[in-house]
């Protein structure tokens, strides 16, 4: 079900999109001939105010046609997992300035300095920080910040001197540079661009070590940056012979101050900003906006004090990531998540795209063959040569060791961008002489490396035989044995005496979790913040994932997908994943019936489909529809307020009764009680019998019937006969409490474990098996239970417009009271669910 | 060095037998002595004197496997009273990272070893399978750092992460099939594809120069 869930989801999101964008668009275009007609007369009704808007509108224009021409990219599948995104987009931009150029002739829109580093960048280094993989960030801190800082100087220094050794021997003929502009030259282009080096980085899927370490550099090497620009640009502005050693020495300290500020600056915000999310349990719908408006403050105070805003950013993002994630609800989590992605990628895009088009202006271009061909080949040779030399020295203290195969990698995805391209665009031409020959290699160097390197590093990471990244289901095993070594290595440190990597992570994780979490984190929080705790959690969705899926393959999907007139309107459609809301349906449909899956094809199929998606979401639906079900009518329109909150006690309740059940199920499993034997006749049984069912095309379907819920309903009576009611409704509550496990952080993959062996499976199967419900039994045909048939018709169109009340009142247990004098019965049922 | 001519004969041995340089044996040799107080053998009282392992909230199991007979490759259960130097260096050689010249074969086998010394710790009855119970115990102990995580939990994790295990391992069970615990070929099954090397070694002891903190 997930499978489903995702593409219609985005579809969803696209709709929206282009929605939102064409709107103003199409209004345009009707008001045009109206104003025309209506100019004579005395009072307009409808003005056509161009300059009114303008300036945003072209903005929202281009945004639009940047993410149009993302979709269209992603048409061809073939296109883009060939050629990188960014490349493309840079090629559209190069056309799309052709064209605006062929138009006015002139450029008109062009990357901005301003631009970039106040609204474009800061996005993308802020979801890099907060995304970041912590541990291993500082694993492989000292080999990164070793090429962020040494590595920058070096290529910055060797490429600056070589240009003006070739510039000396006068082989680029007559120009009015001195040293100083081609050392300023050099620190700019020198730099590892962090915006190029994820767009193309994310695509190749490396080892995370080989990722990290590129990335990393290219993130931490702002600061080298910034200093040697400013370093040399006031060097430059002074003149070269005014250069003094205190100058230099004044250069090295601004190192220091820049880089260690602007840490600090970051750690500083990262530590306003866990703490103000500790306290906004009221204010739940706001509390993203935290998140982005202190990372983006902690931007704009380092750049205020000239500071290396950057690296503020990335700190606030690495720092505060594990108390925000902890604080911020579930809700919120997600709306983060999918902000900062929106707002990176977003940023990404256009980036690109304008780097096209600001290439598009025949005044900033000025050749030079000799200092462009030069300027490429000794940024790569140079790179090359640091990169080598570099971890040379590294791998005699690394432990895991950087191969060759590595080395050309690191050296080949020394990606330039547009961080490069703004700062140069930044430059005084009345200080810098040859601005525009600066200017024009950087963007020749930009383009060569995002689309040239870009494309064949790919190959070459294919060719090389780069050990990839492999994508890894969690597991608990996993995660517990990592704990056990953790806490061993850093024993086994104690007792030989020495500080080491263990020793120190130790003692960060007892000063953390006896100050830090104690002032940044909420205290539920703080219970149940536990990495163990989080992928067991994940793990119990995901088995309650492929439940759903499972009851959906078993062929719940055909009725709940045949329109039915029937609008006794029981189900909640109110999400815009209608297909997620089925599936929950036809796990409760399902869930009587469902035995464990089996057969390879339904496996393959679950795997698909929980990959394919964010889980997340399910997650959300599962829990505000299935379990809670009471509170939703409470729920009306409000600006402030999006669901009552009120679930840690009910988790920890829901995990412990959970695993309870689980572990019942693994003790029959384990002693072998001789109802498993039961279970299997049963369930061997009723294989038989679905397979005869499946061959009976859902004859008997709802709009078939025009008394439906009623002859449902008393099958579903027969079923719960007085002795046995309440075990029933348990047995409902732990299905969905089952359901409603979560995580907060999950990423979609997938465990075949758990669900595949009736054995482990959890016990829902074994009680119900152990009961093969009436409706079941061999010579009747599946009936659906009421609830299946209680469908809406459902469309894009029409469960939008229906949200806000559906969500109000049709909730799981309103369909329940709707059975009328059978109700009693059934009420076990919600109520289980509030256990 | 210097101070250890008299047993340069003996030092030379322990580097042939563990793997360690002499440099490595000298420091770990002092810093045996100092636990022991000077004495030829360590027993488990002296591990108290380590401050910063009191927080560790499997420090006994730890302890334990030093003087676990099995890792000490001197029976096949039980434990020892007091152990020497020697043994001293045999425990710490399971975390010696894994050498770049090894070949594959030998890889294999140091990751073995690792994940020997692993299993002994959680088999603690030594039957050569790690029970339900034995797993249980194991996950309090890891999970009892964090005061918010009660037993119950524990316990629940612990029955998942075997269920998981006997998934992993068994794939397909019958019905009425009944795993009794994890076993060592098992645990084998369960690491496979996970990177040990690179997570159960000590990086100082790979290098020259060793930073004393005591």
């Amino acid at each position: 079900m997930l499978g489903r869930g995702a593409p219609g989801s985005s579809r969803g999101l696209l709709l929206a999109l282009l929605a939102l964008g064409l709107l103003p668009r199409v209004r345009g275009v009707e008001q045009e001939p109206g104003s025309a007609h209506e100019e004579s007369q005395g009072f307009q009704v409808v003005t056509f105010k161009w300059h009114h808007v303008q300036d945003p509108y072209i903005i929202a224009l281009w945004i639009l046609v940047a993410s149009l021409a993302k979709i269209g990219f992603h048409l061809s599948h073939k296109v883009t997992s060939v050629v990188p995104e960014s490349a493309l987009l840079i090629v559209l931009g190069l056309v799309l300035g052709g064209i605006v150029w062929a138009a006015d002739h002139i450029a008109s829109f062009t990357l901005t300095p301003t631009v970039f580093f106040f609204y474009l960048l800061p996005p993308i280094v802020l979801d890099a920080g907060y995304f970041m993989p912590n541990r291993l960030f500082f694993g492989n801190l000292g080999t990164i910040l070793l090429y962020a800082v040494i590595g920058t100087v070096w290529n910055a220094a060797t490429t600056g001197l070589s240009l003006y050794g070739v510039f000396l021997s006068g082989l680029m003929g007559d120009l009015n540079i001195g040293l100083l502009d081609f050392l300023l030259f050099g620190s700019l282009i020198a730099a590892v661009d962090p915006v190029a080096v994820l767009a193309v980085f994310e695509e190749v899927h490396v080892n995370e070590v080989l990722f990290i370490i590129v990335f990393g550099e290219s993130l931490l090497n702002d600061a080298v940056t910034v200093v040697l620009y400013n370093v040399f640009e006031s060097f430059v502005t002074l003149g070269g012979d005014k250069v003094t050693g205190v100058d230099c020495v004044k250069g090295i300290v601004s190192f220091f101050v820049v880089s260690l500020g602007g840490t600090l600056v970051g750690v500083i915000f990262a530590f306003l900003l866990s703490l103000v999310t500790r306290f906004t349990k009221h204010v739940r719908i706001i509390e993203p906006g935290f998140v982005f408006i202190i990372s983006y403050l902690s931007y704009l105070t380092s750049e205020m004090l000239s500071l290396s805003a950057i690296l503020a950013i990335t700190f606030c993002g690495i720092c505060c990531q594990k108390y925000v994630k902890a604080n911020i609800s579930e809700q919120s989590a997600t709306t983060v998540r999918y902000t900062m992605k929106m707002l990176a990628s977003g940023a990404e895009t256009i980036i690109f795209m304008f780097l096209g088009i600001s290439a598009v202006n025949p005044l900033i271009w000025k050749w030079n063959t000799a200092f462009v061909l030069l300027t490429l080949v000794f940024i790569s040779v140079y790179r090359a040569i640091g990169v080598v030399l570099q971890t040379w020295v590294l791998n005699r203290y690394r432990m895991v060791q950087l191969e060759i195969i590595d080395q050309v990698v690191m050296s080949y995805g020394g990606l330039r961008g547009a961080v490069a391209f703004a700062l140069v665009v930044l430059l005084d031409e009345k200080k810098v002489k040859e601005r525009d020959l600066f200017v024009s290699t950087t963007i020749i160097v930009v383009f060569f490396t995002v689309i040239f390197q870009g494309l064949t590093i790919k190959p070459l990471v294919q060719w090389l035989k780069v050990k990839r990244s492999e994508h890894r289901d969690p597991k608990l095993n996993e995660k517990l044995h990592g704990r056990a070594f953790d806490h061993i290595l850093s024993a086994i440190e104690d007792i030989s005496g020495q500080i080491g990597h263990n020793y120190l992570r130790d003692k960060w994780s007892n000063f953390d979790r006896k100050f830090l979490s104690k002032i940044l984190m909420r205290r539920s929080a703080q219970k149940s913040r536990d990495r163990i705790l989080n992928v067991f959690h994940e793990l119990n969705l995901k088995d309650a994932i492929s439940y759903v899926a499972e009851g959906e393959r078993r062929g719940s999907l055909a009725f709940i997908r045949s329109p039915s007139t029937d609008n006794m309107v029981n189900v909640d459609f109110s999400t815009p994943r209608p297909s997620t809301v089925e599936a929950s349906v036809s796990y409760f449909l399902r869930e009587n019936v469902s035995a464990v899956c089996l057969d390879m094809q339904s496996l393959e199929q679950r795997r698909r489909s929980i990959r394919d998606t964010e889980d997340m979401v399910t997650h959300h639906t599962l829990q505000q529809y299935l379990y809670k079900p009471r509170q939703e009518y409470k729920h009306l329109y409000s600006r402030h307020e999006l669901t009552p909150n009120e679930d840690e006690k009910q988790d920890k309740e829901i995990f412990h009764r959970t695993m309870r059940k689980r572990l019942e199920s693994f003790k029959s499993a384990k002693l072998g009680i001789n109802q498993n034997k039961k279970a299997a006749k049963l369930y061997k049984r009723e294989r038989a019998q679905k397979r005869r069912n499946s061959s009976i095309p859902n004859g008997k379907l709802p709009m078939e019937n025009p008394m439906p819920n009623f002859t449902i309903k008393e099958k579903d009576l027969e079923l719960s006969d007085p002795e046995e009611a309440p075990d029933y409704g348990a047995e409902m509550g732990g299905g969905i409490e089952f359901l409603a496990n979560i995580t907060q952080d999950t990423t979609a993959t997938d465990s075949p474990s758990g669900i595949d062996n009736p054995v482990f499976s959890p016990d829902e199967d074994l009680s119900i098996l152990s009961r093969v419900p009436p409706w079941l039994s061999p010579g009747e045909t599946v009936v659906p239970s009421q609830r299946a048939r209680v469908q809406i018709p459902c469309s894009p169109g029409n469960f939008r417009r229906l949200a806000p009340f559906r969500l109000s009142n049709k909730s799981v247990d309103s369909f329940l009271q709707a059975d009328g004098p059978e109700e009693q019965l059934h009420t076990t049922l919600p109520e289980s669910t509030h256990m | 060095m210097g101070a250890a001519h008299s047993a340069s004969e003996e030092v030379r041995e322990l580097v042939g037998k563990t793997g360690f340089s002499s440099d490595q044996i000298e420091q770990l040799h002092r810093r045996f002595k100092q636990l022991s107080g000077d004495q030829p053998t360590i027993r488990k009282e002296n591990f108290n004197n380590v401050p910063d392992l009191e927080l560790n909230p499997i420090r006994s199991k730890i302890v334990r496997a030093f003087f676990d007979n099995r890792n000490l490759r001197k029976g096949s259960s039980g434990l020892a009273d007091e152990i020497n130097f020697e043994d001293f260096l045999t425990i710490m050689s399971y975390f010696r990272p894994i050498d770049t010249t090894m070949d594959e074969e030998q890889v294999q086998l140091c990751r073995k070893e690792k994940l020997r010394f692993l299993f002994h710790m959680y088999d603690s009855d030594s039957d050569g399978r790690i029970t339900l119970e034995e797993y249980r115990n194991v996950v309090e102990e890891l999970l009892s750092g964090n005061p918010h995580i009660e037993k119950e939990s524990a316990r629940s994790i612990a029955d998942g992460a075997m269920m998981e295990a006997a998934s992993v391992c068994v794939g397909q069970m019958e019905p009425d099939q009944v795993y009794e615990g994890i076993t060592f070929d098992d645990f084998l099954k369960i690491w496979q594809g996970i990177d040990i090397e690179t997570k159960m070694h000590v990086r100082f002891l790979n290098m020259e120069t060793i930073a004393l903190c005591h």
